[in-house]
């Protein structure tokens, strides 16, 4: 994989690179310098480009204070799904809109994929100042390295000051990858978003697994780097078409290390993300044979069962069924929180529930906080006579 | 075949023991019950079972505090060959940038093939470690691992999460997984690799010893960490709710009234 970074917009193809390269690790294609497996990084190319063109990822001057203010506006990388655009696409572009127009500049969304004409067109129907296409089959299926190297290119082309990434499994493998090659700030999975008077960004997420929210800088470096939890912002709507589209080259290094030998539908066992009926469990359920339960109870209300970190970790359920930060971001019309303390990793999953019951014997549990009905009791005694009391009207219709 | 496999493993505290100097907003590690972070636990695992299978070493390879070596010593009665701490005042502080570039300068003194690392810790949640680690190396990785398929000297097989899909894909070695919790069962640690190791040493590495390249000094810790933390607060509360106290019983008929009106029975 070559690790050169070539400027496009400083390069005019004199082809002095070319010439002094002992190894012939560097060609012209199309006008542009293109790095293959002969390249040994020696570097002799970068001191003889007469447009200081070429450098090492990271020697670029992102570090330096007074050249800040080069970097302008707020750029969105798209995230595909299997039919179009994914819809977290435009939660993070209604985030983006939000802080480019308090920053009073554009904002950008990033296309990368191939055949995208649909997507690119979807974003300008929804408000982008400006599409950068970067449409090539090697970026057919997502893999780390190639779309690095595209984002790599379409950052250095736009210089923004921010750039908001899905915090989607795709999203949080390539953000780190395009922060360590931009040497630069990344804060994962953001709920919260702002920018200052001197258009630093404010990121906040829950953090330490636990009982804080904190809002994390990275003030002396650009681009500020961010991924942005889904489920969490609201999208962007459908606007008159006033932005531009621009196609950006990507030359794919003919040696990635990574192939995708297949891509298949995920299994339908996500359910505890759609269901509409959550009954969840936590750490106050104290053996993993008390959960048949909460699963009868969720069968009697027509929903599914979802729990709280430490029962994962305990392997009592499938992080399928995990509900919060590190598991699914749940809103169904029905919570109901059992046994669980309620930290901010498990809380920052569920608040949007539209009704949450919590049942904890702690008066003071955080979960509380944010019920909407606080049952102050022991789960072990509410919910089995609760079932007892269901089986009875049951048999009554029964008669 | 030998094929060396190094196992990114971190101390975190127990969850829900966590605690932040209000001063500088980072993690308060002494006086709090730690344990290897859990999914690093399976990333151990697919290492121990594919050199079992397949021949090879495992080098267990964390950077923390002193205390870190309880990990590395886990990692031992688990079945590792090797456990390096990276351990420096000079690391402290280091945000995901900075701890993936000195866990990336100590992987080139370590022979590596395929590393492996949890998909994320359950302190930071961030996922990010893992693939800055693989690209301060150059090589490939690929996150969020549900199943690893084969391996050989040239490629990894694997199954991973890509959101509403699943990929599989062929990485060529070296290259770098992390891993969720589906990909493996981990092993108990033995009492009978307990007594075998208890002589083993667990080398400790320090800034010196990574020997970074001139313009690479400052890479390390907090110096080398673009972000910090500005400020933390407790999350916001909810005026809406209703409180219910009384007696279980009358807690139940209440929640099965509340139930039938809103029609769930």
């Amino acid at each position: 994989m070559s690790v050169l970074r070539v400027a496009y917009e400083n390069c005019d193809g004199c082809g002095a690179c070319v010439a002094v390269c002992p190894f012939d690790g560097v060609v012209l294609e199309e006008g542009v310098p293109r790095f293959g497996a002969g390249c040994r990084v020696c570097g002799l190319c970068i001191d003889a480009c007469p447009r200081g063109a070429l450098g090492l990822p990271g020697e670029e001057d992102a570090g330096d204070v007074a050249d800040l203010s080069r970097y302008r506006g707020v750029m969105v990388v798209s995230e595909r799904a299997a039919d179009g655009l994914d819809p977290v696409t435009l939660e993070l572009m209604g985030e983006g809109r939000r802080l480019a127009d308090a920053l009073g500049e554009a904002l950008s969304v990033v296309v990368a994929g191939a055949d995208v004409d649909a997507e690119a067109r979807e974003c300008l129907v929804h408000g982008a100042d400006r599409v950068l296409v970067l449409d090539h089959p090697s970026l057919a299926h997502f893999r780390p390295e190639p779309y690095t190297d595209a984002l790599e290119g379409a950052v250095r082309h736009a210089l923004p000051s921010i750039v908001l990434m899905a915090g989607t499994p795709v999203g949080r493998s390539l953000a780190p990858r395009l922060a360590v090659r931009l040497r630069t700030g990344l804060t994962a999975d953001c709920t919260s978003l702002e920018v200052n008077e001197r258009g630093e960004l404010l990121q906040t997420r829950p953090a330490f697994g636990g009982d804080i929210m904190a809002t994390i800088l990275s003030g002396n470096h650009r681009p500020q780097m961010a991924t942005v939890r889904p489920r969490v912002m609201p999208r962007a709507g459908r606007l008159p078409v006033t932005g531009t589209l621009e196609r950006l080259p990507f030359r794919p290094d003919p040696e990635y290390p990574g192939r995708v030998l297949e891509v298949r539908e995920k299994p339908a066992a996500d359910t505890v993300a759609d269901a509409d009926v959550v009954v969840a469990a936590g750490r106050g359920i104290r053996r993993a044979e008390d959960l048949d339960m909460l699963h009868r109870l969720a069968d009697a209300l027509g929903g599914v069962v979802g729990c709280s970190r430490p029962l994962v970790e305990a392997g009592w359920l499938p992080s399928t069924q995990q509900v919060g930060l590190s598991g699914r971001t749940v809103r169904p019309k029905l919570y109901i929180a059992c046994g669980i303390s309620g930290a901010i990793q498990h809380v920052a999953g569920m608040r949007g529930s539209e009704r949450i019951i919590a049942i904890n014997p702690d008066e003071n549990a955080p979960i509380f906080d944010v019920a909407h009905h606080a049952l102050v009791g022991d789960a072990y005694e509410i919910i089995p006579a609760l079932l007892d009391r269901i089986e009875e009207r049951g048999d009554a219709r029964a008669v | 075949m030998h094929i060396e496999f190094v196992a990114l493993v971190k101390q975190v505290p127990r969850t829900g023991e966590v605690e932040v100097d209000p001063e500088t907003g980072n993690l308060v590690r002494e006086g709090v019950a730690a344990q290897t972070n859990p999914y690093d636990l399976h990333a151990l695992e697919a290492a121990l079972a594919l050199r079992d299978r397949l021949g090879g070493t495992v080098t267990a390879l964390s950077m923390g505090p002193p205390q870190a070596e309880d990990t590395l010593r886990e990692a031992f009665w688990m079945g590792a060959d090797r456990g390096i701490l990276l351990s420096d005042a000079a690391f402290a502080g280091a945000d995901t940038l900075a701890t993936a570039y000195t866990l990336a300068r100590a992987l080139r003194d370590i022979p590596h093939d395929l590393v492996l690392a949890g998909m994320q810790t359950t302190d930071g949640d961030t996922a990010q470690v893992g693939p800055g680690v693989a690209e301060f190396l150059h090589i490939a990785h690929a996150s969020y691992v549900l199943r690893i398929e084969e391996a050989d000297r040239r490629e990894v097989c694997a199954v991973v999460d890509a959101g509403d899909r699943v990929q599989r894909v062929a990485l060529a070695l070296p290259a770098l997984l992390t891993v969720t919790r589906e990909v493996n069962q981990p092993r108990l640690p033995s009492f009978r690799r307990r007594l075998a190791t208890r002589d083993r040493p667990i080398e400790t590495w320090c800034r010196e010893d990574l020997a970074p390249p001139e313009g690479e000094e400052a890479y390390f810790g907090l110096e080398g960490s673009p972000t910090w933390v500005e400020e933390i607060f407790p999350p916001p509360g909810n005026p809406e709710r209703e409180i219910w106290r009384g007696r279980p019983g009358e807690l139940t008929d209440r929640l099965l009234a509340q139930l039938e009106e809103w029609k769930y029975l």
